[in-house]
């Protein structure tokens, strides 16, 4: 079969394969470079402290970027788990379970896929105005105590967009699923919450591990939904690489961005072969 | 009360789905409820919403301005605009441009994405089954390399050929950021395909051509169209890359909100301007679905 196939298209897949790597490669090779104004390359950097990895190390000197790194883990780790635990139970629900609006609760489930996300952010960020508008008039309070956005405000909202997809890798996972093996252990005289505990869970467990990873994702790479909830102490990384885009762009950002690249490229190293242990 | 929760099915299922629903509503829904109001109100001098009912905001983004005196004018004046564009009329094309860009390039990124993932999904789909695993990772590295990092990756490149700041230069940023997403879903339902078919065609005498039309491409389809779907709507939607790699005059609908809400401080016209992009994205998703299918196996899986 792959012998009939044409060169043309092996042409072409690696052109297209060229055509994503090319500005990834680029953008590392930056990460090095003598000339501050990062332009042109102007050979590699050799300076004290840590000579060609000095970018690397102004950027872990660098405050500003350590706290955004903080912020967007700190953000998606706890995003994840209330939109991994809500998504799961709201799966079951609808996998198993008639109840009244579920019509509603699956439609529901498609409004992060049928609308731009520019919509939701903005709409996200009217809710929060008015509703604290509304609290601190009312309770009259001190400027120190004001609620206003911050890295709250974007957890709430990225656990807002991430539970859809959580709820669709679970389903799907469900779907497959042999329920006579519950029904032999209750009839082994498992309670529900043992059967849930020691054979629903373990077996859904892929599909779940598989949303958490969706929805860990979503959130270090989200943009827009952060860019209008996010206040002054809770700047993220593309936030603050955003920012910086728009003025001066030292060799640090190349910095930064390759370091990115080698966590995720790690992470899906070892996210792999769990999944491959797993099946 | 445990005994009634343990026998009832519907009640169990309520309470297993209420916690994700009710953060959805308030967080999904009554935001784009709370969009469509602030649309039909106006601003005050501090930039505050005052939530009455005018149809100020979308009059102005029809193009109508304070010269048009009656329906009347403000149809002539559009005609004229487009006739003969040096014509003054009371018609302003500022933001029909603004919308007709915005879904020019989203149209232009879709076909540009599937003309250039889908030799690449079929590549990976037809490789060697120990080979295909490593063909797609090499997929997901780049699209989980931050969308931001992705746009500044592109920046030198476009400067280097005298490009940045072009529209050409928001394109091809476009088609990179979208990619992905269109050879992925395209690649699922090849990878589905038995290889018996191309078989069996070319035993009843197709050529590559003819398998390539009538089996290929038909079973390929709802791949094609979860991609475009996942490709279309965001494209219509963003404004970094155009902010990014268009410069501040090239504007899009995601930069027109989005200024509206930040430096112009009018979050009653960014409204309206957005529940016209979800009506334009919703019409143009209806047609084309209507028209291919949902290609929803694929979206789900």
């Amino acid at each position: 079969m792959s012998s009939r196939r044409s060169p043309y298209l092996t042409l072409t897949a690696i052109l297209v394969y060229a055509f994503l790597y090319l500005p990834i490669v680029i953008l590392v090779v930056f990460a090095f470079n003598s000339s501050r104004q990062n332009i042109q390359f102007e050979g590699i950097v050799n300076r004290e402290p840590c000579g060609p990895f000095y970018w690397f190390c102004q950027l872990f000197q660098n405050k500003d970027a350590m706290d955004a790194t903080w912020n967007t883990l700190r953000i998606a780790v706890v995003s994840t788990l209330i939109s991994t635990v809500l998504g799961t139970m709201a799966a079951l629900a609808l996998q198993r379970h008639t109840f009244r609006l579920k019509l509603f609760a699956e439609t529901s489930l498609y409004i992060p896929i049928v609308i731009p996300e520019i919509v939701m952010g903005i709409g996200i960020l009217v809710l929060f105005n008015a509703v604290f508008r509304f609290i601190n008039t009312t309770f009259d309070l001190e400027p120190a105590q004001r609620l206003a956005l911050g890295i709250g405000t974007v957890i709430v909202s990225h656990t807002a967009f991430s539970i859809p997809f959580v709820t669709l890798t679970v389903r799907a996972r469900l779907h497959s699923f042999d329920r006579a093996v519950e029904e032999a252990a209750a009839d082994l005289g498992a309670n529900e919450w043992m059967t849930f505990r020691r054979i629903t869970l373990p077996l859904i467990l892929p599909g779940v591990l598989a949303g958490a990873m969706l929805a860990f994702t979503l959130s270090l790479d989200d943009f827009i939904i952060t860019f209008f909830t996010s206040g002054p102490g809770s700047t993220t990384l593309p936030i603050y690489v955003y920012g910086l885009l728009r003025r001066t762009v030292t060799p640090e950002v190349n910095a930064l961005s390759t370091v990115w690249i080698l966590v995720v490229f790690v992470a899906l190293l070892i996210s792999n072969r769990v999944q491959r242990r797993a099946s | 009360m445990l005994q009634r929760l343990r026998e009832s099915k519907s009640l169990q299922g309520t309470l297993l789905a209420t916690p994700a629903m009710l953060w959805m509503i308030v967080l999904l829904i009554v935001p784009l409820i709370l969009i469509v109001i602030t649309s039909f109100g106006r601003r005050d001098p501090d930039g505050n919403v005052i939530y009455t009912f005018t149809l100020d905001n979308y009059v102005r983004l029809a193009g109508a301005t304070e010269e048009c005196q009656t329906l009347g004018d403000f149809l002539s004046g559009a005609v004229q605009a487009v006739v003969n564009p040096a014509a003054p009329t009371c018609f302003n094309s500022l933001y029909a441009d603004i919308l007709l860009r915005s879904l020019w390039l989203a149209l232009m990124t879709t076909i540009a994405t599937i003309v250039l993932g889908y030799p690449l999904a079929y590549y990976v789909a037809r490789a060697p089954a120990k080979r295909r695993n490593l063909l797609l990772f090499m997929i997901l590295i780049p699209l989980w390399t931050n969308f931001v990092i992705r746009v500044y990756a592109w920046m030198r490149i476009l400067r280097t050929f005298d490009l940045l700041y072009t529209p050409e230069a928001v394109l091809i940023g476009m088609i990179y950021e979208f990619i992905p997403f269109m050879i992925l879903p395209m690649y699922t339902s090849l990878e589905k395909i038995d290889p018996a078919l191309y078989e069996a065609a070319a035993d009843l005498g197709a050529n590559s051509l003819r398998t390539f039309l009538r089996v290929t491409l038909p079973l390929s389809l709802p791949g094609v169209v979860a991609g475009t779907l996942l490709v279309f709507v965001p494209v219509m939607g963003t404004f970094v890359v155009s902010d990014i790699l268009g410069g501040r005059q090239y504007v899009l609908v995601g930069n027109l909100i989005q200024r509206q809400f930040l430096d112009a401080r009018d979050p009653t016209f960014g409204s309206a301007a957005s529940i016209i992009l979800m009506g334009m994205t919703l019409i143009v998703m209806i047609i084309y679905t209507r028209k291919f299918g949902l290609g929803e196996e694929v979206v789900v899986t």
